[in-house]
């Protein structure tokens, strides 16, 4: 297994190499903010609202969109972690560990999850987001919100609130974090 | 020379007479270009064998017509090899091995007798089933010799019929595969083995020290997590027989031994004047405990692989004398009991085919950077053995050890020269091959030597003047 | 796979230490051990856990982290992931032990593989036939992991040369135990989380380090004392051996750096975790003892014993255990007493291995910058872009 394994994956020990830097620490705010203020007018309030970052890259967001809402609303909106990795269809294709734990704080029953991801990409994440999340109950609704989509979606998922619409080629690779978005390859080490 | 019977024998019952090959009507043989090396020295000389006897030995002998020249270039010319210890199988074993099968795998190693051991099904612990062994001997390869039990059924406790089977010619008695644990027994059993002027060989294991072990007690078993048997097993068994040997003036001959004390021990009684003798097998002389380390069972053997500094004492002890013989412990089993877990495997590894290339890089191989030998012993390895030295431990001197030489009233190990007996082997010491078990005359394929490669091959054996094996391919 | 390929012999000699067929052992003297990152490296090739020594500390640094998130899921409603959905993994078990076969059942339950049970008593090797041919006919019905155990040392190491599939070692013989082992010290890296105020997946294995761990028992036939004391040593805690002197393995040389002592009153003041192995009557142990009233006299853990212990010292034991012989009653019911701890997270730790070996591909340092590739990472190549082997 472990062979075919190694041929399929991205590079093993891959180093991201930045080439543009497309949003500043400045601009991540602001669209985050955005965010924020979309969230609260889309679902009216932030009754039974509770933010879930994905692990890893959508945690931050997170916690930075519910200082937001707290900011706007005055009340604390609870943050979950959540790490898909249980639930990826591509586990025994590549190696897959999980990177964080996962803690939600509460049965999800009649809640309203917004879903938080730095990219989304083909779907594949998000799909299994969706499944993870029904084994804590029912939700009254899931909503989606990322910082950059750059498009090749292999799956028909698409976002509620978006950061940046970004189209890239698929070898592409980008980055997100608080300080910033940037755009750059992966290359072997 | 056609066997006789011994004189001593009152009961008139003969051994059966070896029929001599079919076409054994004066047919000529020519051994040509090789170095003959015998108990009286090594010369370069061709060999000309006519019917079964050797009937010249000098240089360039001429090829009468019709006869058949085997090429012995680079080759060593020795009496044929004697095995002092294998198993045979038959009766009651016969997918592992028969007395045909492994007859033809002696030939092919180069040996023109073996000693088949006597734990069989049922056990040649009684005259019908020597007489049968005996029988099926009749027409194989090599000259089956027959060991008998010390007690009945091997159980230790009750004598077997020592007296009986004399009477066929058995010379050696032991219960191998076992030790024979209760003192008072084995006692009786050397002064009653005294009287009728045998041999005791005794496989020294006590029970209640190696119970449950599958392999050596040591620093790898420990490692590995599988019960051990202690080198201490082997070297109360020896002690203690050599204190009885002592006090029944008794004969007793120490099979495959193993540890360094072991050797220690018979080298004191040999100094000591006690009619003591030892033998090795050539696994103990190459390879350690460490083979161990993936839990193969090819490698499990009674008793154990041992540690480097015993394969050391081993080889020393053969330089030095201590040592009287290489025996092979020939162990066939069938692939059921060798393809499975540690503690079910029978223990036991095909030797005869093997022995010869395993010995020569044991002893004679040269050692100046440790390479070249078969198996791990490095530097602290004692200087490589001159040719006819490892040609004694091979052939005459388990020929004598057995009663087959010539002075004895047999045919083996005698020194080549006109009159002899021609049993003969032809050993290259330098060939290299591949061992692969499918390709071994044995039946069965447990060699631990599997897809190694080995320098040292025999090349021709002739068993009563007839080629039995030649260039490496077994002709009967 | 041919019959021959199985038996071939690959004794080899790697820099840096003595190492054949993959396993490190030992010299006639001090035990030489292959580099840690050797060992890991080799780890990271196999699709096997045969002994916890192949892991390294990478490797069982990634186990505890991963058991971490499965913890987790054991304290959801529904404690299950669908991680393995559609594997086959099937336990081999041809020594007794209910405990060991359920917590590895549960585990592939939980990670909803398909599973099958398979025990000596009831199978058809008491009809003769052999533990290669029963394991390929299973096999051969398509399996993805086989859980073995077995009375004799080297058993799982034999399946594995026999079939495709990945073989977890649940016990074999005196030699190991690596899925207790892990167990263990994750057990032991959550009492010192929780002792330093912590989240246990905020602590690394660095907390072993100096760790002053008591093994207290029959060692000679423990393979749960072998596998932990390979672990905790490679993990740098300092182990100490105590038991009678015919229940002490015939040489130590063979394992990692140890004390031994006899007496277990003068070790306790000293320990952080007193580990107490199980009596094993039922391999004969009691041979090896006058009687087992005598062993509880001076190897029992009383509760005057469990006094000696240090305020902070934790008790551990594999199970299952017998009360009033290694283990008073009423100390076994104490806070400090983490046994039940232990079964718990072993479903976790179990979890965690099998999905490590079936679901990840193999752990190790790398194993991070793979898996932020995310299911994101676009589709699976048919050819790897780089041409040849990535790693």
């Amino acid at each position: 297994m472990a062979e075919r394994e190694r041929r399929l994956t991205p590079p093993r020990g891959g180093v991201f190499v930045p080439r543009v830097q497309v949003l500043s620490h400045e601009d991540v705010q602001r669209a985050l903010t955005r965010i924020g203020h979309e969230i609260v007018e889309r679902n009216h309030g932030l009754d039974d609202v509770i933010l879930v970052g994905l692990q890893t890259g959508g945690v931050p967001l997170a916690f930075r969109i519910a200082s937001v809402l707290e900011e706007i609303e005055g009340s604390a909106v609870p943050v979950g972690l959540l790490d898909v990795a249980f639930y990826r269809d591509d586990i025994g294709i590549r190696p897959v560990l999980p990177e964080a734990v996962t803690e939600i704080p509460s049965d999800l029953a009649g809640q309203l999850v917004v879903l938080v991801d730095d990219v989304l990409f083909t779907g594949r994440t998000v799909r299994a987001a969706l499944n993870a999340l029904a084994d804590y109950g029912r939700a009254r609704a899931v909503q989606l919100a990322v910082m950059v989509d750059r498009g090749h979606r292999e799956l028909p998922i698409r976002p509620d609130y978006v950061g940046k619409n970004m189209p890239t080629r698929i070898d592409e690779q980008v980055d997100v974090s608080l300080e910033g978005v940037v755009l750059g390859d992966v290359v072997a080490r | 020379m056609p066997d006789r019977c011994r004189p001593w024998i009152r009961s008139g019952v003969t051994v059966p007479e070896v029929r001599a090959a079919p076409s054994a009507k004066r047919h000529t043989v020519v051994i040509r270009g090789g170095t003959v090396v015998d108990a009286t020295g090594e010369r370069r000389a061709d060999v000309v064998v006519s019917g079964d006897q050797v009937a010249a030995v000098g240089e360039s002998a001429s090829a009468p017509p019709g006869a058949t020249v085997l090429d012995a270039g680079g080759c060593w010319v020795a009496p044929g090899l004697v095995d002092l210890h294998t198993h045979l199988r038959e009766p009651g074993d016969e997918d592992a091995e028969n007395v045909e099968s492994g007859a033809r795998a002696a030939a092919c190693g180069g040996y023109t007798a073996v000693l088949a051991m006597p734990n069989t099904d049922p056990p040649i612990d009684s005259a019908a089933v020597a007489r049968e062994v005996l029988e099926l001997g009749v027409g194989a390869a090599c000259r089956v010799a027959v060991a008998g039990a010390i007690t009945v059924g091997r159980a230790g406790q009750r004598l077997a019929p020592m007296g009986e089977l004399a009477a066929l010619g058995v010379r050696i008695f032991t219960d191998d595969g076992t030790g024979v644990q209760d003192v008072g027994v084995m006692r009786r059993a050397l002064e009653y083995g005294r009287g009728l002027g045998v041999t005791l060989a005794q496989h020294c294991e006590d029970a209640a020290l190696a119970a449950g072990g599958h392999m050596h007690e040591g620093a790898w078993s420990s490692w590995l997590g599988v019960p051990g048997r202690p080198a201490e097993a082997e070297e109360v068994m020896v002690a203690r027989d050599i204190a009885l040997a002592r006090m029944t003036g008794a004969r007793i001959h120490f099979l495959h031994l193993s540890t360094a004390r072991s050797m220690a021990l018979v080298a004191a009684a040999k100094a000591e004047g006690l009619a003591v003798s030892a033998e090795v097998a050539p696994h103990h002389l190459s390879l350690t405990d460490a083979e161990m380390a993936g839990y193969d069972p090819l490698f499990k053997v009674n008793p154990p692989l041992r540690t480097d500094a015993d394969v050391v004492a081993a080889r020393s002890a053969c330089a030095d004398g201590t040592v009287d013989a290489v025996a092979t412990d020939h162990a066939p089993h069938p692939p059921e009991r060798k393809d499975t877990t540690l503690d079910d495997a029978a223990p036991g590894m095909l030797g005869l085919e093997t022995a010869v290339a395993v010995v020569l890089g044991a002893l004679a191989a040269p050692v100046a950077d440790g390479g070249g030998r078969t198996g791990g012993a490095g530097p602290r390895t004692p200087p490589p053995m001159a040719a006819r030295d490892v040609l004694a431990l091979l052939s005459w001197r388990p020929a004598r050890i057995a009663g087959l030489t010539p002075d004895q009233g047999g045919d083996q190990g005698g020194p080549i020269a006109p009159g002899a007996a021609a049993n003969l082997c032809v050993i290259d010491p330098t060939h290299r091959w591949q061992v692969d078990p499918v390709r071994l005359a044995s039946r069965s394929r447990n060699t631990p030597w599997a897809g190694r490669t080995l320098t040292g091959r025999v090349r021709h054996t002739l068993y009563r003047g007839e080629p039995v094996v030649v260039d490496a391919e077994a002709q009967r | 796979m041919s019959r021959t390929d199985a038996r071939t012999p690959t004794a080899r000699r790697a820099p840096g230490g003595r190492v054949r067929d993959g396993h490190a052992g030992p010299e006639d003297g001090p035990l030489v051990v292959p580099e840690p990152e050797e060992r890991a490296r080799a780890a990271r090739e196999r699709r096997h856990l045969l002994s916890v020594g192949d892991l390294g500390v990478e490797g069982i640094a990634d186990v505890l982290r991963v058991s971490d998130s499965f913890v987790e899921v054991g304290r959801r409603a529904i404690p299950k992931v669908p991680a393995l959905r559609g594997r086959t993994v099937v336990m081999v078990f041809a020594e007794e032990s209910t405990r060991t076969r359920l917590s590895f059942e549960t585990a592939a339950k939980r990670l909803s593989a398909d599973v099958m049970s398979f025990s000596w008593a009831t199978s058809s090797t008491k009809k003769g036939e052999s533990l290669r041919d029963t394991v390929e006919t299973v096999a051969a019905m398509g399996v993805d992991a086989f859980v073995v155990r077995h009375p004799s040392a080297g058993a799982p190491a034999a399946v594995a040369r026999w079939v495709d599939a990945s073989v977890v070692n649940a016990g074999d013989g005196w030699h190991e135990h690596p899925t207790q082992a892990l167990l263990d010290c994750y057990t032991i890296r959550q009492a010192l989380a929780e002792r330093a105020g912590r989240a246990p997946e905020e602590t690394g294995v660095e907390c072993f380090a100096g760790l002053r761990v008591a093994v207290v028992g029959d060692v000679r036939h423990s393979r749960v004392a072998r596998s932990g004391v390979l672990a905790l040593s490679a993990l740098g805690a300092r182990v100490t051996l105590v038991a009678p002197g015919s229940l002490v393995p015939p040489s130590l040389a063979g394992w990692p750096p140890v004390s031994l002592s006899y007496d277990l009153d003068a070790v306790l003041p000293d320990v952080d975790v007193c580990y107490l192995l199980r009596l094993q009557t039922e391999r004969g142990a009691g041979a090896f003892l006058p009687s087992v009233r005598e062993y509880s006299a001076h190897y029992g853990l009383t509760a005057r014993r469990a006094r000696l212990l240090p305020e902070d010292a934790i008790v551990m034991h594999p199970g299952p255990m017998n009360r009033g012989i290694e283990i008073a009653d009423d100390v076994a019911d104490l806070p400090r007493s983490v046994v039940l701890r232990q079964v718990a997270n072993g479903v976790a730790v179990r979890m965690a291995v099998l999905f490590m070996l079936l679901g990840a591909g193999a752990p190790g340092p790398d194993a991070a910058t793979a898996s932020t590739a995310g299911p994101d990472a676009g589709p699976v190549p048919a050819v790897d872009p780089l041409g040849g082997d990535g790693a």
